[in-house]
């Protein structure tokens, strides 16, 4: 953490871990009889509570989204840039709702837990779980909080299906849904790439058909591949470039086969730590989420139809150099909401950074966000 | 509010879906939708406009007429289909117009009147390309690139069946005057036309 607070930080936050008992049948016709969501808030709830922001991650995301959880920390929450007083999420108007999603390795209920059935961490039995199976477990999240309406439910990337998804599961749940850098449904491109990652994984010999806890090893090979690949499609070409060009570790080619380039020494840290800090299953788990999310399925692959369910209105936002979902499908996504008579608005943000633009604080996308959620508040008064 | 939108305002109907060529900073969208219940988007490409919108709340898509087209609206989707002093700067105002009635019911359309005496004037005293309030750009640089007169807005419609439902000409102060309404092609700064390709 810097030596003071930044004044626009929402300071030190501690989580909490909430326990559902009531039982979760889930999408694939399996039941999870109990599980615990660790969640962080910032901001206060209203005294209506209308002032809800449901903020929802991205596959490798967690609950810890804004400030610090202790002096020590070097950085602070995933989306601290968007999240925070003043900021666009403004914390000074908005009580501010952000979880770690079941199946996720951050504390919630994942393939981590200890399964009741058997005593030992659930491993490869953890249910594959679906976007809309992380709705219900959030609405549950949101009575259990007393919210009965979000006034917005936000999310980038897979946080943006969630927030799709809401407005279809749940349409009178939520006043607004913000929806960045996502998209209604996944290429083949996008399902070949996430079929890497989990191929590096799955062959890994220390992955043990997903039992390695039980060997006291981890797949780190594996899991460091599979971000590896994921991490170039998440930047762009000239991020990547601006970034390290063709730059070397040392002067010359040393005609071998080890690091010498700069991107492929930054790749191999990004992938080294990813895979100290996360567990495998549960990147399996995200990436099959990812995969299965296609709310047009039920519609006869009819977008429009599916989003004739949905009552609140709509922001969503694109980047021009995204080319994981590209601002074509963010359009895909609009064009079907007009034909529905949603109400949206949409913006293609010009920024270099690819997919990951969606943390990084541009003006036109803070502004633009801002704008949107500055009327939200004003909307319900906060 | 600018008389011109003013107007504009009376032909549009209580609970309209409206959609906006060019709506700007989202004004009259604004209005439509606290005084008419209006509802509907505006089409925009200036980021700031954008953000004003948002923040007022109108549903504001980005979206470039020229070089995306309209093809993502639905035939007959709207009520109305608005676009203020915009037409002049399309690449092909007559497709754009044919779009329009192909969304909408009906169009509202207003734009600049290239026979206005004092820019006659100007061409006839100067030799030059008339700049002006109205037209504040050089001939190389303005976003004007399709400059028209009414009497060839309404030979256009002429030609494509296009009924013209009502015209009001204003000034540069989009003002009503009776001087403009006597001579409109030679008076008049600002033509607001109602256009259909609808019977009554």
């Amino acid at each position: 953490m810097p030596e003071s607070l930044p004044p626009d930080s929402v300071g030190l936050v501690t989580p909490q871990t909430i326990a559902f008992e009531e039982p979760l049948t889930l999408a694939c016709g399996q039941t999870l009889g109990r599980y615990d969501l660790v969640v962080e808030t910032y901001g206060t709830l209203n005294a209506d509570a209308s002032n809800a922001v449901l903020i929802c991650h991205a596959l490798s995301g967690h609950h810890h989204a804004a400030g610090y959880h202790s002096p020590e920390d070097r950085k602070p929450g995933w989306w601290d840039s968007c999240i925070g007083p003043g900021k666009p999420i403004d914390t000074n108007r908005f009580f501010v709702v952000s979880l770690n999603n079941l199946g996720g390795c951050n504390g919630s209920t994942g393939p981590m837990s200890i399964n009741p059935d058997t005593g030992r961490p659930y491993g490869p039995d953890f249910p594959v779980i679906t976007v809309a199976d992380w709705v219900h477990s959030q609405a549950r999240l949101a009575d259990h909080l007393g919210i009965t309406q979000w006034a917005a439910v936000v999310g980038g990337s897979l946080g943006g299906m969630q927030a799709l998804q809401w407005s279809l599961t749940y349409p009178d749940r939520l006043r607004h849904a913000v929806v960045i850098a996502s998209t209604p449904r996944l290429t083949a491109q996008n399902i070949a790439f996430n079929e890497v990652a989990r191929k590096a994984i799955t062959s890994d010999p220390d992955f043990h058909n997903g039992r390695y806890h039980d060997y006291g090893t981890l797949p780190r090979r594996g899991l460091m591949l599979a971000r590896m690949v994921g991490h170039i499609t998440y930047l762009s070409d000239a991020s990547m470039g601006e970034k390290f060009g063709r730059e070397l570790r040392d002067q010359a080619f040393k005609f071998g086969y080890d690091v010498e380039f700069q991107v492929e020494s930054y790749l191999q840290y990004q992938g080294e730590r990813f895979s100290e800090s996360f567990d495998a299953n549960t990147y399996l788990l995200m990436t099959r989420a990812l995969d299965y999310f296609d709310p047009a399925y039920d519609f006869d692959n009819n977008l429009s139809e599916a989003l004739k369910q949905a009552r609140c209105e709509f922001l969503v936002l694109s980047f021009s150099t995204d080319w994981r979902f590209t601002p074509a499908r963010s359009e895909e996504l609009v064009n079907a909401m007009i034909a529905a008579r949603c109400k949206v608005s949409y913006a293609e943000i010009d920024a270099p950074w690819g997919h990951d633009a969606f943390l990084i604080p541009t003006p036109r996308y803070t502004d633009a966000f801002g704008a949107y959620m500055s009327r939200v508040a004003r909307e319900v008064n906060a | 509010m600018r008389t011109d939108l003013a107007i504009i305002e009376q032909w549009i109907q209580s609970g309209s879906h409206v959609l906006d060529l060019g709506c700007g900073d989202g004004t009259l969208l604004d209005y439509l939708q606290r005084e008419k219940q209006a509802s509907g988007f505006g089409l925009e490409i200036n980021p700031d406009h954008i953000t004003t919108c948002m923040a007022r709340g109108v549903a504001v898509i980005e979206q470039n007429l020229d070089t995306q087209g309209l093809q993502n609206f639905e035939d007959q989707s709207f009520d109305v289909v608005l676009m203020t002093q915009a037409l002049q700067a399309v690449r092909r105002p007559d497709r754009v117009l044919d779009e329009m009635l192909r969304l909408g019911r009906e169009g509202i359309v207003t734009f600049p009147n290239f026979a206005y005496w004092r820019l006659r004037w100007y061409l006839m005293r100067r030799g030059r390309m008339p700049e002006s309030e109205a037209l504040p750009y050089r001939w190389y640089n303005t976003p004007n690139i399709h400059l028209c007169t009414f009497k060839d807005f309404e030979a256009l419609c002429h030609r494509k069946n296009i009924r013209i439902k009502n015209r009001t000409v204003v000034d540069g102060q989009h003002q009503d005057r009776w001087l403009s309404r006597l001579w409109p092609n030679m008076l008049g700064q600002i033509a607001i036309y109602r256009i259909t390709r609808q019977e009554d």
